[in-house]
């Protein structure tokens, strides 16, 4: 058997979706304009699949305080923390994050997807419980392979399903198992952007005496008087263990973060290999991501305000359209189609008509559920989301997926 | 016997007997069946005889896992390739409880 042999099953479903013609998988982003422009195919396109919320990647302040701090400190730290020792950058980084949550602790990873899966690999070990919801991101399912922990898997959004669980681990031996439970939710889902019944959660994992992460990558900014997220928007942020998030959505920049109370957080640093291990993060993206979270800190009500005023203007525009959506509002409004090759043919579609958005297909989607995967940026204006809902009608008629000949979409959940 | 609804699923609080349980994985599967393999065995190998990708497997484990209240953890989960050997250990948990 050759080493390719077993994708074999997967390199058919790629090949189809090449014969449409563009592969969503290798789109190349000729250049980035803006915010919410980016010229591809030579064409200049409006960009509402970036996960860029506030829009501050193009933000003079950022944008400056990186290139000052090149200027200061040059363009890269050559080597991980551990190794090479922290820059002082790193570490009023991370007091400001801790502060921003009025946590006492906070490490800063070199990547979101680094932060989960250093951290929820490295909470749990031998003996110890780590219980997942269903629709996690590939972070959290990858930290499960490398953490020694038993991994239980819940029911998407489902305390009821988590409370059953935690109880059989309560019950198992006719009393209860030694061992930690860490229980890993989402503030928002990166696929159809649904938000976790956080406080409804938290409840269930009192009664069990359950440690709670709460991965915050879509809802930092977004969610919360505060834009903490969705540990605010609940009230729930003292009963939340761990907090994770992203530099690489909301603050327009790369790299990840944990904060916690846990007063022996910091031995952290000396033991999760995916914080040890790697370069740290360079001057340039410490500073921008510095300057974001100051942007957050004082004009973080007026962008959430644009970006919820976008997020009902797409999602009712669509909706009163007959498009089927997920189930609530949210910055990522993924948008149902009843099969694959649909999907990408409508992705194509509206790539053609110049608007950029990210195509979504089985096995990255929960359910096996096709989606065109929209988010939104504060930046956007009105007339852009309304010439973009004219465009998704227009394919949309034309596909048969609304309109007269309504084609009820598949994968309901 | 208790037979409790909760909500969802139908859940077995004693522990099943082994028909009992082979019924319901085959129920569970019956979707997943291929022009190759139109009848489920013991011996089927869930994820070689079946049009099934390994969420749906874990899907369909969550549903049994609710059914007969047990917990298999993924670890455990990846490990189990036949229909026989999903049945044995939804058994041992079971009796275990
Ligand atoms: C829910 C969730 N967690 C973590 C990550 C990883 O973030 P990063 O891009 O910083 O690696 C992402 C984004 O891909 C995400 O959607």
């Amino acid at each position: 058997m050759g080493l390719f042999d077993r994708h074999a099953g997967l390199l058919d479903a790629y090949r189809d979706v090449r014969t449409t013609g563009a592969d969503p998988f290798q789109i190349r982003m000729e250049r980035v304009l803006s915010p919410t422009e980016a010229i591809i195919n030579g064409k200049t396109c409006l960009t509402v699949g970036t996960n860029n919320y506030f829009g501050l990647t193009f933000d003079p302040s950022c944008m400056q305080a990186a290139i000052d701090a090149i200027q200061a400190e040059g363009t890269g730290t050559t080597g991980s923390r551990i190794a090479n020792g922290s820059y002082s950058e790193h570490v009023a980084l991370e007091q400001e994050i801790a502060e921003f949550y009025g946590k006492k602790h906070c490490m800063v990873f070199t990547t979101g997807y680094q932060a989960n899966l250093g951290v929820i690999s490295t909470l749990v070990g031998q003996d110890d419980f780590l219980l997942i919801d269903a629709d996690s991101h590939a972070s959290i399912y990858d930290a499960c392979k490398q953490t020694q922990a038993e991994v239980v898997r819940f029911k998407h959004n489902d305390p009821a399903s988590l409370d059953a669980r935690l109880r059989r681990l309560k019950d198992k031996n006719g009393g209860d198992k030694p061992g930690n439970r860490l229980v890993v939710l989402e503030g928002i889902y990166s696929m159809l952007g649904d938000s976790a019944p956080l406080k409804e959660f938290v409840e269930v994992c009192k009664k069990y005496g359950a440690y709670v992460l709460v991965d915050e990558a879509h809802s930092l900014g977004a969610l919360g008087d505060n834009g903490r997220g969705l540990c605010e928007s609940a009230g729930v942020l003292d009963d939340c263990h761990f907090i994770v998030g992203t530099f690489s959505k909301t603050l327009g920049a790369i790299g990840g973060y944990c904060v916690s109370n846990d007063p022996d957080f910091d031995i952290l640093r000396v033991t999760t290999r995916a914080y040890m291990f790697t370069a740290s993060l360079p001057p340039s993206i410490v500073a921008s991501v510095r300057q974001a979270l100051r942007v957050v800190r004082t004009r973080g009500a007026e962008l959430r305000q644009q970006l919820w005023d976008n997020v009902h203007t797409l999602y009712d525009g669509l909706v009163a359209q007959g498009f089927k959506l997920g189930p609530e509002y949210g910055p990522v409004v993924g948008v149902h189609l009843p099969d694959r090759m649909m999907a990408i043919g409508f992705w194509r579609a509206m790539l053609d008509a110049g608007i950029y958005v990210n195509v979504a297909v089985p096995p990255a989607t929960p359910n096996g559920v096709s989606l065109l995967r929209c988010s939104l940026c504060a930046v956007h204006t009105k007339e852009q989301l309304q010439h973009m809902i004219e465009v998704m009608t227009g394919i949309g008629r034309q596909m048969g997926v609304i309109g007269p000949q309504l084609k009820v979409a598949g994968g309901s959940r | 016997m208790i037979v409790e609804n909760d909500g969802t699923s139908v859940l077995l609080r004693r522990v099943p007997v082994r028909g009992e349980v082979m019924a319901e994985i085959c129920t569970q599967l019956a979707p997943f069946r291929t022009s190759d393999t139109q009848v489920i065995r013991g011996e089927t190998a869930i994820s070689k005889d079946l049009a099934i990708d390994s969420l749906a497997v874990m899907d369909m484990v969550m549903e049994l896992e609710d059914r007969f209240d047990v917990s298999i953890p993924m670890n455990v989960v990846a490990e189990i390739q036949t229909v026989d050997e999903l049945a044995d250990t939804i058994l041992k948990l079971a009796a275990r409880r």
